[in-house]
């Protein structure tokens, strides 16, 4: 691990102004992944702001009918707050099928949507990767590719998202609350807070140079059906191979969100609106422009497998 | 280290470091800056202050910033009950429990545990001593070589808390409901703690003897 100055923030406004003051500065939150990072030089921050003591830690209810989340809420605490069991279980089951217990103590909501892929070969220093070293090229694409990506890929990079929690995120329509490095307060839908790897896999998401998230805002709870469904290779903290957040309406028609098919949590609307049609009809439209590799081609036939088996699961409770 | 550091602010070593540090900054595209900030010059080791209750004793420490709650444990407070075992959060066998809460000990930074009271399996019992979950999981074998024990044991106990706490797990039936108590729960919230040896159906006898003990 490469040294590194450290302080701790009192406040929110404190952790920008530290950022602006020190460059190569890193926020810490739960380090779960961070400390990870550092440890290969992967990361290398050269000044830690502990982010730890912003009180960011309370989930509110919001004027609208939702629920704000403080960026600070750890994972366990929000999988386990009445109100998202009771409202967003689809959230709880994300978060719940995500990690070790250990892990999910630690691991915060702001820290989860920054989560970095856990390909290969981003983790492997010795081998090419335009995420981890931009230019240097793509390991993955001529490597063993069966965690990887199918939709929205790139010439430059197939990594997938590894969180479970933002998928939820995604089909919950949840918004990104940060204070941008001027001071000034931002919401980014989540639909936009991840982006496509394109030419440049090494930007991973819509914020800017010192801009903290403080807070996920959900909208009123949607009612419906709330499953997540994931597979993956062994039946317990392993990360998706496919997993599918979905909240089903009694009329047939829902919501779905997808993790590990993509560098981001995928949603199709005009997918989605074929739900009525079944499974098949929802994977054909989703997966029309999907690039497969020789290693990861069965994710096709899982991805319907999954809407099959949401579609399944909540037909059998009505 | 860091005093000699101070008395010589620019020793040939530091004049290296911030050389390959320009090369590297200058060598990444505007677009990896924007995202990437940490790619700036890297510091001279950082020695901070630390003060960390550890199974009841205060301790005050000097310590380098990089230096993990595990590595502060086992390598500055001889506490080796704690094993190092992948060193990335995903064997266990460095679980150790905070303020109440289990965490892989090898994931935090010790200097970020300031003023926390951090329990190990030196504190759950003692051979004179044995804790229930210690007794248990010498009756029912949980064990072959013992490497991952320590993590499987602190894992264990908090994870009875959790429980009480009525934590939900992704196994739980109802997510409204309280937790049942059963192998399938067990098994799930044991998940982040690995077993080389596969002692895990012991593991999962003795869990149960003390869980069934206490209700």
């Amino acid at each position: 691990m490469k040294a590194f100055s450290y302080e701790r923030a009192q406040s929110p406004q404190a952790a920008i102004d530290a950022a602006a003051r020190k460059p190569g500065s890193h926020f810490i939150a739960g380090g779960t992944n961070l400390l990870d990072l550092m440890k290969l030089e992967i990361e290398t921050p050269a000044h830690l702001i502990d982010i730890n003591a912003l009180k960011l830690d309370q989930i509110e209810s919001t004027p609208e009918g939702g629920l704000r989340i403080g960026a600070m809420v750890r994972n366990t605490d929000l999988a386990a707050d009445a109100r998202v069991r009771r409202d967003y279980a689809v959230l709880s089951r994300a978060l719940l099928a995500g990690a070790s217990a250990q892990l999910r103590n630690k691991a915060t909501t702001a820290g989860n949507l920054l989560q970095r892929t856990r390909c290969a070969y981003f983790y492997d220093t010795n081998l090419a990767c335009n995420k981890r070293s931009p230019g240097s090229g793509c390991s993955a694409l001529g490597g063993v590719s069966r965690q990887h990506a199918i939709l929205g890929t790139s010439e430059s990079c197939i990594a997938t998202h590894p969180s479970d929690m933002a998928v939820a995120m995604r089909v919950l329509d949840a918004v990104v609350e940060t204070l941008q490095a001027d001071g000034s307060a931002r919401r980014i839908p989540i639909a936009d807070f991840h982006r496509l790897p394109g030419k440049t896999p090494n930007v991973e998401t819509e914020l800017k140079l010192g801009e903290l998230i403080t807070a996920v805002v959900l909208p009123k709870p949607a009612g419906g059906r709330h499953i997540y469904r994931k597979v993956r290779d062994r039946a317990s903290y392993a990360f998706a191979l496919v997993s599918v957040a979905a909240i089903l309406k009694r009329d047939g028609s829902g919501s779905l969100a997808f993790g590990g098919v993509a560098h981001k949590p995928w949603r199709d609307v005009d997918a989605e609106s074929a739900l009525p049609e079944g499974a098949k009809a929802v994977a054909s439209r989703m997966l029309k422009d999907a690039k497969t590799t020789k290693h990861n081609a069965f994710k096709l036939a899982l991805v319907e497998g999954v809407i099959a088996s949401v579609i399944r699961e909540a037909g059998a409770d009505a | 280290m860091h005093e000699s550091a101070d008395r010589l602010p620019l020793t040939r070593r530091h004049v290296l470091q911030i050389g390959a540090a320009d090369a590297a900054a200058a060598a990444v595209s505007p677009g990896l800056l924007a995202q990437q900030p940490q790619t700036a010059a890297q510091t001279a080791p950082v020695i901070l202050g630390t003060s960390i209750t550890v199974n009841g004793e205060q301790h005050a420490l000097e310590l380098d910033t990089r230096t993990t709650l595990l590595d502060a444990l086992r390598e500055h407070l001889k506490l080796t009950g704690t094993k190092k075992g992948c060193d990335h959060g995903q064997c266990g066998a460095c679980t150790v429990i905070v303020n109440g809460r289990r965490i892989n000990s090898c994931l935090s930074l010790a200097v970020m545990h300031d003023g926390d009271s951090v329990t190990t399996i030196e504190g759950i019992g003692s051979p004179e001593d044995l804790h229930p979950m210690q007794r248990a999981f010498i009756k029912h074998d949980g064990f072959q070589c013992g490497y991952c024990t320590p993590g499987q044991i602190c894992s264990a106990v908090a994870m009875l808390d959790e429980f009480d706490a009525g934590i939900p797990s992704h196994v739980s039936e109802n997510l409204e409901q309280a937790p049942a108590i059963n192998d399938t729960e067990i098994r799930e919230r044991m998940s982040g703690n690995i077993c080389r040896c596969g002692a895990y159906s012991n593991i999962l006898d003795a869990i149960n003897e003390v869980a069934g003990a206490r209700t």
